[in-house]
């Protein structure tokens, strides 16, 4: 999954870093990723990944790295295994 | 008997879009970045001309944003609907909270918002002030 994420960010991060020097706790909002880029990320890894993020999950620290974005998939995935792809 | 009003203070957010990184979006996720971002308001009014539709789009993402840095919610939820650009009769744009917004928002004592956006081809800008009642009114005498 991480991978699918770091996929999802080289494309529509916006990062002002490679994003494969960045360790998965890095605060990606640091990294140069605007609030519109976390938009396009949160929507590129709902396609990719077959999920939906809802709207409590619409928070800063949601997107903040690699780590808590993985958190926050396996939480959506775990409350909806049909949503699985 | 008296009552003496709370101290008034101004919060002031600021944002700047680029309208290509709108129109790119558009591009990649259509309807599902439109409606998940502006309300059926916004999209009736911005969508009515298709030469202007981008960089109005671009205005209001950017408004939102403003309206953010002045509400300050830090890491609480807040979905991009709830954040309104609406328009005045006089075509003038204004704010308005739904929901979660709305009510974060008087919990912070907001009781006014004004809203200026602008646009050219390349960029889109946004400022908000939003007025908050520093302190509660007491009755006094």
């Amino acid at each position: 999954m991480k991978d699918d994420i770091r996929a999802v960010l080289v494309e529509h991060g916006r990062l002002t870093r490679p994003v494969d020097t960045l360790a998965d706790e890095a605060d990606l909002y640091q990294a140069g990723m605007t609030s519109h880029a976390s938009v396009n990320v949160m929507l590129a890894l709902e396609g990719r990944l077959g999920i939906e993020f809802p709207d409590r999950m619409l928070r800063r620290s949601v997107f903040e790295s690699v780590a808590s974005i993985k958190a926050a998939i396996e939480e959506l995935k775990a409350s909806h295994p049909r949503a699985q792809p | 008997m008296g009552l003496e009003l709370g101290e008034a203070s101004m919060v002031v957010g600021l944002d700047l879009v680029l309208v290509s990184a709108i129109t790119s979006s558009i591009e990649h996720f259509g309807a599902r970045f439109l409606k998940r971002i502006f309300t059926p308001n916004e999209l009736s009014y911005c969508l009515l001309d298709p030469g202007a539709s981008a960089m109005r789009l671009a205005a209001r993402f950017a408004a939102k944003e403003a309206a953010l840095k002045v509400l300050r919610f830090g890491d609480e939820a807040v979905s991009w609907q709830s954040i309104e650009v609406a328009r005045s009769p006089g075509g003038a744009p204004a704010i308005v909270l739904h929901d979660e917004a709305r009510a974060r928002a008087m919990n912070r004592r907001f009781i006014g918002f004004s809203v200026s956006i602008t646009h050219e081809a390349e960029y889109a800008s946004a400022v908000v002030i939003g007025e908050r009642r520093r302190n509660l009114a007491r009755r006094i005498g």
